[in-house]
């Protein structure tokens, strides 16, 4: 197997600044007036002011500002898109196309604060109300903490051994290295008066009217339990593998060297998903690699920045090419027949051409699902997710819900944090009566 | 190619640029590197009697930095030179000797008694140095002995020493003026009385740099205390160079040669003090920032600047801004601006409209026809330049005049007569 590097799956992708980086990058912010990187995240944190706190040597302060707006700040100064959320926005951008580089310096101070293992916000007195939150993915854990610190107590429950949702089991290694996810996850409960409750599958262990009988109110943020199927011919073969559950092993995996890994890999998607797969897939030994998107690659979900990390890498990106069926030889997948795809006069079709890529492995990434088999979820859906209105409240008044799992989910850590943010405060208003 | 040569008092240098007397000349090493380098002329770091003084063991400077540690502003607690008065008198007659084409001019401070003056006058004479400078300025340490600055802040002690100096040597003699009092052109104006052939300024302005938020103590602390020191550096130039202008516009000081000092760290502030009055310019923080090879850049950038705008020589630029420096009352009120936004350029920060909307005028917005805009209100803008002095990028915002038509603001028409504060109504000793 050749060009291993294991090392790399554990290296962080940008090293954490130092403090007089972080002093030499807060200078660059000029703390503009209705500052538009606020505007471009998600959750608004007030980032020219969590700039200047680090100026001015309080990146305590900082980290506060930060958590105030998104409790999971430290996973997002990693995972976060920024180049096209805050980064974006920034007027450096304007001036010199180089923007303040957000993403560290949020990291910069979070991680500062977390080091300390001090809590940036202490609760409010215990008010006697009890919230289930299902799921402890980034909406769950948002919602939770924020309505632990309002004095509400909170059961978690999760259907995975581990907390954190797709920041444990669904991002790339190199993103948040150290065990990252763990070790916000128990920063987040330290605030107390939340309690982990896990292996708890809603529709089997627990149900939505269960909690509705035993709480005030419920949070549903079970994300997306299904994956998309490719829809060709010898998708069920033993080598093709959907990209989630191949980064959810790797993630797990205590030994990267007892990962099967193919020769040849071909990896169809074109959002962060089929990157972080196609990238550790390469770090692991794959020895060819292709991402192959069925459109150009301004049309890809993962950004330009992802599209670079994947080239750098020796990924091979080929586009316009969408998947007819999945060859095999004895059982075993020989490769992928794509048709060549073109748009013509708008339409977008297949050109009639194809090509053949060989690989002895599939990674599916073409996105996920709301599951609702069981019909556990008796809400209302829109677009096959559940609807919510503003205030992330479903059509059952005693239950909000947030993340990926509602109809309008960003399929973004940030996005997450922002709906469990926003179902708190209006559980909080709901419960204060 | 522009003349850098320069002469001061009669004294020769191949440019203008002289390091102030300072830790950069207190040795023949260090005067020695610096005439290697380029440099014009030393001020010798200050001499003063046996026994010679004595420094603090601990750290002596203090400074305030950018967020990339860029040196804006430096104190120190440092006195006048610790080596024995002879060690020094005989580097400075070996300098000399081997630099004949360099200025070395001697710094002195000694009590405030005829006698001491003419003792040391007559030992640096024997040196052949060109000339001295009398250290009426440091404001710490020496001051609290009836020295430095103690007798630059007495314009009569300062008229009476010059008087002594002038009395007991041929050498050209240099007052070195404290900026730490009310009004300098008083002790220049000492100075000049006193019979002073020229002034240097400013000296180091009394300051504490910072305090220990830890342990409390001023910086640089020394066992847990500290003393004020005397400020330099790029964040003193401004006040140095009003004060160069007020002594070069003062009719009782008017011609009196200036050595400027205060912060010239590039070819550019050199030729402001130069505008303003000066003859020449002293450095030393930038020199103690960077090293002696800035020499290079200040030359190199003032004879650059001088042959694109048609100088031939250092002189020539000497008073050029003076007669431009006026009381207030004398600018015309009748000059109307507004600022104006290149949309072009601008980045959309908002910094204009946010410090003008909370700290000023009402006069830029922040949203037109409901998108993000920053223009400015002519019915409000007084001028003011807030807006051009925060913006973070250059040539974005500029102050245009208005030449013509009506004052949106005051709808007051457009006068191209010049009208000042001494004639206006609203001036209660006006002169009609």
């Amino acid at each position: 197997m050749a060009n291993r590097n294991f090392e790399q799956l554990q290296q962080d992708l940008h090293p954490p600044l130092s403090r007089h980086e972080a002093s030499v990058e807060s200078d660059r912010c000029y703390f503009c007036f209705d500052a538009p990187c606020v505007t471009a995240c998600p959750t608004g944190i007030d980032i020219p002011l969590f700039i200047r706190q680090i100026g001015t040597d309080n990146p305590k302060g900082s980290a506060r500002t930060i958590f105030n707006e998104n409790i999971l700040g430290g996973m997002c100064a990693r995972v976060c898109p920024t180049e096209t959320l805050c980064e974006q926005a920034c007027v450096r951008n304007t001036a010199e196309d180089n923007p303040v580089r957000i993403g560290e310096l949020q990291r910069y101070s979070t991680d500062h604060l977390m080091a300390t293992g001090e809590q940036p916000f202490k609760r409010a007195a215990v008010t006697g109300k009890k919230v289930a939150v299902v799921g402890a993915g980034p909406a769950g854990l948002a919602c939770a903490h924020r309505l632990a610190m309002y004095g509400h107590d909170v059961d978690i429950y999760d259907a995975n051994e581990k907390a954190g949702g797709l920041n444990e089991y669904g991002i790339a290694a190199y993103k948040t290295v150290d065990e990252f996810a763990q070790a916000e996850v128990e920063y987040i409960l330290g605030i107390g008066g939340i309690t982990l409750k896990q292996n708890q599958i809603l529709g089997a262990d627990i149900s939505l009217s269960g909690l509705k009988n035993d709480y005030d109110a419920v949070f549903v943020g079970i994300g997306l339990g299904a994956v998309n199927s490719l829809g060709v011919d010898g998708e069920d073969e033993e080598g093709v593998v959907d990209a989630v559950d191949f980064i959810s092993q790797l993630r797990q995996c205590e030994d990267y060297a007892t990962l099967d890994v193919a020769k040849r890999t071909v990896v169809i998607g074109g959002g962060m998903t089929a990157v972080d797969a196609a990238v550790q897939t390469k770090m692991l030994g794959g020895e060819e690699v292709t991402l192959v998107y069925r459109r150009g690659e301004e049309r890809m979900n993962a950004s330009q920045f992802e599209q670079d990390l994947a080239k750098v890498n020796g990924v091979v990106l080929r586009t316009w090419l969408q998947p007819l069926r999945i060859l095999s030889n004895d059982g075993a997948v020989s490769g992928v027949e794509f048709a060549k795809m073109s748009v013509v006069d708008g339409v977008y079709g297949p050109s009639g051409e194809t090509v053949t890529l060989p690989c002895e492995r599939v990674l599916s990434a073409i996105g996920q699902a709301f599951d609702n088999a069981d019909d556990a979820v008796q809400l209302a859906l829109e677009n096959g997710r559940i609807s919510v209105n503003h205030e992330r409240q479903t059509s059952d008044e005693k239950v909000w819900a947030g993340g990926d799992c509602i109809a309008g989910g960003e399929d973004l850590t940030v996005a997450a944090v922002q709906d469990g943010k926003l179902a708190a405060e209006s559980i909080h208003t709901a419960l204060k009566g | 190619m522009a003349d850098l040569s320069s002469e001061f008092l009669g004294i020769k240098s191949p440019n203008p640029f002289w390091l102030a007397s300072a830790p950069p000349t207190d040795k023949e090493l260090n005067v020695v590197r610096a005439f290697e380098a380029g440099w014009g002329g030393v001020v010798w770091k200050t001499l003063g009697e046996d026994p010679n003084i004595v420094n603090v063991n601990g750290p002596r400077y203090g400074a305030i930095h950018s967020s990339d540690r860029t040196l804006i502003g430096l104190n120190n607690i440092e006195l006048i030179t610790d080596r024995p008065l002879q060690i020094n008198l005989d580097e400075i007659t070996r300098v000399k000797r081997n630099w004949p084409d360099r200025a070395v001019v001697v710094s002195l401070m000694v009590p405030c008694e005829e006698q001491n003056w003419k003792d040391i006058l007559k030992k640096v004479e024997d040196t052949g140095a060109d000339g001295v400078e009398l250290n009426f300025g440091c404001p710490h340490g020496m001051s609290e002995r009836g020295m430095g600055a103690a007798v630059g802040q007495v314009p009569e002690y300062i008229q009476m020493v010059a008087q002594w100096c002038k009395q007991h040597t041929h050498m050209p003699v240099i007052v070195k003026l404290t900026p730490n009092i009310t009004d300098i052109r008083a002790p220049a104006r000492a100075a000049k009385e006193g019979g002073a052939d020229a002034v240097s300024l400013i000296n180091t302005i009394s300051s504490i740099i910072s305090v220990n938020l830890e342990t409390m103590s001023p910086e640089p602390s020394i066992d847990g205390w500290g003393s004020h020191g005397g400020y330099c550096g790029p964040a003193v130039k401004p006040i140095a160079l009003n004060m160069v202008a007020e002594i070069a516009r003062d009719s009782d000081t008017a011609g009196i040669p200036i050595s400027g000092i205060g912060g010239v760290t590039t070819w550019r502030d050199a030729a402001e003090f130069l505008a303003l009055g000066a003859s020449n310019v002293q450095v030393c923080t930038a020199a103690m920032t960077y090293g002696f090879r800035i020499i290079e850049e200040l030359t190199q950038g003032l004879s650059n600047w001088m042959d694109e705008s048609g100088y031939k020589s250092v002189n020539d630029i000497v008073g050029k801004a003076t007669p431009n420096v006026k009381d207030w009352q004398n600018l015309n009120l009748n000059y109307i601006s507004k600022a104006v936004i290149d949309q072009d350029l601008c980045i959309q920060c908002g910094r204009c409209h946010i410090v003008c909307e909370d700290t000023s005028h009402q006069a830029i917005t922040s949203i037109v026809d409901g998108k993000r805009k920053f223009e400015v209100i002519d019915e409000e803008c007084v001028g003011c330049n807030l807006c051009v002095s925060v913006c973070p990028v250059e040539n974005c915002i500029s102050m245009e005049q208005m030449t013509s038509g009506v004052d949106p603001r005051t709808n007051v028409p457009i006068s191209s007569e010049y009208a000042n504060w001494t004639t206006h109504p609203n001036n209660p000793s006006a002169q009609r």
